[in-house]
């Protein structure tokens, strides 16, 4: 049992990290040991944290499978690609419609299969005998209802232990079918430690069967692909307003709101923008490699991120009519922004947060809770990579482990006919002379206080002493943690889904987050957990009748 | 349109399933073991099994669902899941300490063989079971059956927790079936005021539908005790609620021990509720209070009083067996037309009953058992209904046809109130009918021309 009580005592860091460990068997605390970090915030040194290792049987992780992270997260905002579940009905069911994924098919004759789920609802004779046979007529069926122009396989945990060859059967339907492309993916739950590993797999197909399929020119200047942004709660609306007024054409999103057209299109932009590091980064790399885009990190959580975030690509581009008005759309969005800012910061100021989410957005969405003046306690990833912790110079220093070795790392070269680099040497040397940084991400630690607490692949264990210990005013994390967290009166905000909040990106998105926060963590609801006999259950007086 | 792509001609399909009616064993596994007193449901598979479960479940009750995983690798696939799980029964004692362990296999563990009670023993000979804690296993292959099945398999693996003394205990079991924890607690309620004794497995009210006091307890009072799970071998009889949920547990205990049983319909409207009701009291040998014949006078008045608005309307459903037939029954008998009934559930005897239910209404009905959501458009496509009644995923085929939708069933992950409003009972059938009753209501209101819009309905 965990009761809340006020904090009597100030804990130490290093006491903090004893007491999460305190309790697992030796073997456990041994390996949690290394991925609890207390940040040293040593200058030109970030400490290192284990990241990306397996998950221990029986700990509660929030983590979940390859799977997800394929089908779930990078497929699933894609509207026009129907996506078969091959396996038992369940892996399909779940991932219907439960990440808020939103997308827009109000064009006329928009296709939208998002509303679909769609499986191939194995049975045990399909698991005795194969289920080739099946997901053909599956594909079939669905190529014979739908039409569409493209529909993607994904392997559940069975397919890969019975051995079904969905890749050869995509190829044979691909070309039966003749004018729908059908790919798979061999996202089996038992591969990798978390969902990152299926997002690698998603983006090695995608890049593989998809990108660079339509070769016809796009229209608009200032061409960028937008990759790791999901539209969650229309974040990529809110993205797209802005890159809109400011001249900007988004090419391609990475996935959110996006068509197959889009992906096959990618190889148009002359700039790649990266939001979530960890889903896509090696994407940039390959289309960098094979096409010549140069990419930046970029971050539309926060008003002055998003404002920075537009600033960089109007300096790559250095066109001063783009650099002019990109600063008139900060100059025009700003106010509104900085009226909400300073509207709740009385109220938030000082309050505190813990983040434990993602790849990226428990580094990003620091940035929001700073511009409300709040601190962030203690802060870490559900399945990033060390990278995404300590920068990209880990990068090379990563050990290849028996989990990883199984992803696929695709090999690109040069396209003899498409590559071209969008900037000389010359030209990109200015750029880095002038301070601008490619294909370049610090990480979350270097960006944290001295003493806060960096832990990856927190559990339920963990989550609950932490707040028992260090009391935030909000704890951000997904919808598992959601209820135990409430259960002990904090406040917590979903930031996979945003509850049903959102967008929280760009300036919009920031006002919309302000709110909430401020809403959250001064609510009166927190107040009514005890009832006044409870309050002082001693009975001190007779009752007053009037 | 949400759902545009779905054609009115209807085309036979084999091996596609669209918008599934049903989800996988395991899931229902989970919901039945949060139902034992002191219980952490683990999930014997990779780790994906249990995120999306615990995040349904979550979603469908506001609710923490603490349950744990083997987080299979690719190793564990290959090898074997018993080191995972002899760990993960090691971890779980120490860090959480339940009372019990409830494993359920999936199709990653099921496809690879392992085998639970080898390990569950493996692990005892270890030393991995403190003293006076329990190990308990169910085999839910997630591709045989549905959902309801993995329930039905978990609600098994509890009644072969029971022994026997030889001395009963004038006890009754009673296992209520996959529904909501309001309904576990108004099924108790409604047992008490017959005046019987009993046994109910599993029972989630008081740990799914819990208080926010400040304190997070992973394990709340409620739940069913292994102690009464024991005890359940000396009761004088069991009574099974529902076919597909409840019926394997209850004979079980018949073949193991010789406790007689009786499978029942849900008690969901009046009929089933008459029956269980009838059944309490020749169990206990008690004549039934005038409290209970006072709740089924009120439940009587409401549909009479209404019955103008019931009349003939056309229903479609979709949703689990057990639930369905009952519902079913309740809407003939207040002569509403449930015209499409869908169940993703196999089971021809499904459609068999709710032919016979349906026999004498004045329209044909169109029920498949291993159907699916994309079919039960179609059928309301061509055959349009004035009332839709199913889970959340119904509101995109409501919005589309503008049609009139009761959420009612698994998952419901945009609504409240089905945690703490009973749907079981005379009570819960007049809830039913509020429910009903609100959207038709609510739509006479909408669509009526100004000069025939009325104040008193």
């Amino acid at each position: 049992m965990a009761t809340l009580k006020k904090k009597l005592v100030q804990w130490e860091p290093t006491d903090i990290k004893e007491e999460l460990l305190k309790k697992y068997p030796p073997k456990v605390a041994r390996k949690r040991a290394k991925q609890i970090l207390i940040n040293e915030a040593q200058e030109n040194e970030t400490p290192e944290i284990s990241a990306n290792v397996r998950t221990v049987p029986g700990i509660i992780t929030m983590r979940g499978c390859t799977y997800a992270g394929c089908k779930g997260v990078i497929l699933g905002p894609t509207r026009d690609i129907v996506n078969i579940t091959h396996g038992p009905i369940g892996c399909g069911f779940y991932s219907w419609l439960t990440r808020r994924n939103q997308t827009d098919a109000s064009a006329e004759g928009a296709e939208n299969y998002m509303t679909y789920c769609f499986s191939t609802d194995m049975q045990d004779e399909d698991i005795i005998f194969g289920g080739e046979k099946k997901l053909e007529k599956a594909i079939q069926e669905a190529y014979d209802t739908f039409h569409p122009k493209a529909i993607a396989v994904f392997a559940t945990c069975p397919v890969g232990l019975i051995g079904d060859d969905i890749h050869a059967v995509a190829k044979k339907m691909k070309e039966k079918l003749a004018d729908c492309n059908v790919f798979a993916f061999s996202c089996e739950g038992y591969k990798g430690v978390s969902q990152s590993a299926g997002h690698h797999i998603a983006n090695n197909q995608i890049f593989r069967h998809v990108v660079g399929e339509n070769d016809e020119e796009k229209d608009g200047e200032y061409k960028i692909n937008l990759l790791g942004e999901y539209n969650i709660g229309g974040d990529g609306f809110e993205i797209d307003r802005i890159l809109k007024k400011c001249g900007i054409t988004n090419i391609a999103t990475f996935s959110g709101n996006s068509t197959y057209d889009q992906f096959a299109s990618a190889p148009k932009a002359d700039l790649n923008t990266v939001m979530c590091h960890r889903s896509i980064n090696y994407v940039a790399d390959m289309l960098e490699t094979k096409y010549g885009i140069p990419w930046i990190k970029v971050n539309f959580i926060g008003a002055e991120a998003t404002a920075k975030s537009l600033r960089k690509i109007a300096q790559y581009f250095g066109d001063k009519k783009l650099i002019d008005r990109v600063e008139e759309v900060i100059a025009e969005e700003m106010p509104e922004v900085k009226a909400v800012a300073e509207d709740v910061y009385p109220r938030t100021e000082g309050k505190t947060a813990m983040l434990f989410v993602g790849g990226s957005r428990a580094h990003h969405y620091q940035e929001l809770f700073a511009e409300m003046g709040m601190k962030t306690l203690s802060a870490g990833y559900e399945f990033a990579h060390r990278d995404d912790y300590e920068g990209r110079e880990v990068i090379p220093t990563l050990r290849v482990d028996a989990d990883s070795r199984n992803i696929e790392e695709i090999e690109v070269e040069a396209d003899e006919a498409r590559y071209s680099p969008r900037k000389s040497s010359e030209e990109m040397e200015k750029l880095e002379e002038a301070g601008f940084k490619f294909k370049h991400y610090d990480g979350m630690i270097p960006d944290m206080d001295k003493g806060t607490l960096i832990i990856d692949d927190l559990n339920q264990y963990e989550a609950e002493k932490l707040v028992e210990i260090l009391k935030p005013d909000v704890f951000c994390a997904g919808i598992k943690e959601k209820f135990s967290i409430q259960k002990l009166g904090v406040p917590m905000k979903q930031l996979h889904s945003y509850d049903s909040g959102g967008p929280y990106a760009g300036f919009k998105g920031a006002i919309n987050f302000y709110k909430e926060i401020d809403r959250l963590v001064n609510s009166r609801i927190w107040g009514y957990m005890k009832a006044p006999w409870q309050e002082t259950p001693e009975l001190s007086a007779t009752y007053v009748w009037e | 349109m949400l759902l545009r792509h779905t054609p009115e001609e209807i085309t036979e399909r084999g091996s596609l399933v669209i918008n599934p009616a049903k989800t996988c064993q395991p899931i229902g596994a989970m919901y039945a073991a949060l139902g034992i007193h002191g219980c952490l449901p683990h999930s014997h598979g990779s780790q994906g099994c249990c995120a999306y479960h615990r995040s349904t479940l979550t979603r469908h009750y506001k609710e923490p669902i603490s349950a744990a995983t083997s987080s299979f690798t690719e190793g564990a696939s290959v090898f074997g899941g018993q080191a995972n799980l002899v760990q993960a029964i090691n971890n779980i004692f120490s860090v959480y300490e339940p009372e019990v362990i409830a494993v359920h296999t999936t199709c990653l563990s099921e496809t690879i063989g392992d085998d639970l009670n080898q390990i569950r023993d493996k692990a005892e000979k270890d030393g991995k079971i403190p003293d006076g804690k329990f190990v308990i296993g169910a085999p839910t292959p997630s591709y045989v059956g549905s959902h309801v099945t993995g329930f039905s398999n978990m609600v098994k693996a509890m009644a072969m927790v029971a022994e026997k003394t030889g001395k009963k205990n004038g006890k009754i079991n009673i296992i209520p079936g996959w529904v909501e924890p309001a309904d576990m607690e108004e099924i108790k309620r409604l047992a008490s005021l017959v005046g019987v004794d009993f046994i109910m497995f599993p029972d989630t009210s008081g740990v799914l539908n819990g208080p926010l006091s400040g304190e997070y307890h992973m394990f709340p009072e409620g739940g069913v005790t292994m102690k009464e799970l024991k005890s359940a071998g000396d009761s004088m009889g069991t009574l099974a609620l529902g076919e597909w949920c409840s019926a394997d547990a209850a004979r079980a205990l018949d073949s193991t021990h010789k406790v007689p049983c009786k499978v029942l319909d849900m008690p969901f409207g009046l009929k089933a509720t008459d029956r269980f009701i009838d059944a309490l009291r020749t169990v206990a040998g008690v004549s039934v209070s005038e409290e209970i014949t006072h709740e089924r006078g009120q439940l009587v008045d409401m549909m009479s009083d209404m019955h103008q608005y019931f009349y003939h309307k056309k229903v479609a459903l979709v949703g689990d067996p057990d639930q369905l037939i009952a519902m079913t029954e309740f809407l003939v008998s207040i002569d509403m037309c449930p015209v499409h009934v869908v169940t993703g559930t196999p089971g021809k005897r499904f459609e068999k009953r709710i032919k016979e239910l349906t026999a004498d209404m004045p329209f044909e009905v169109n029920v498949k058992a291993s159907g699916d959501m994309f079919l039960l458009h179609q059928w309301i496509k061509n055959e349009p209904v004035d009332l839709i009644m199913g889970n959340s995923y119904c509101k995109y085929i409501a919005r589309d046809e503008d049609i009139p939708l009761v959420r009612w069933g698994f998952p419901i992950l945009d609504r409240v109130g089905h945690q703490y409003f009973p749907t079981v009972g005379y009570k819960g059938g007049l809830r039913l009918l509020e429910k009903i009753l609100g959207v038709l209501l609510d739509r006479k209101d909408r669509d009526a021309p100004e000069e025939t819009f009325e104040l008193v309905l």
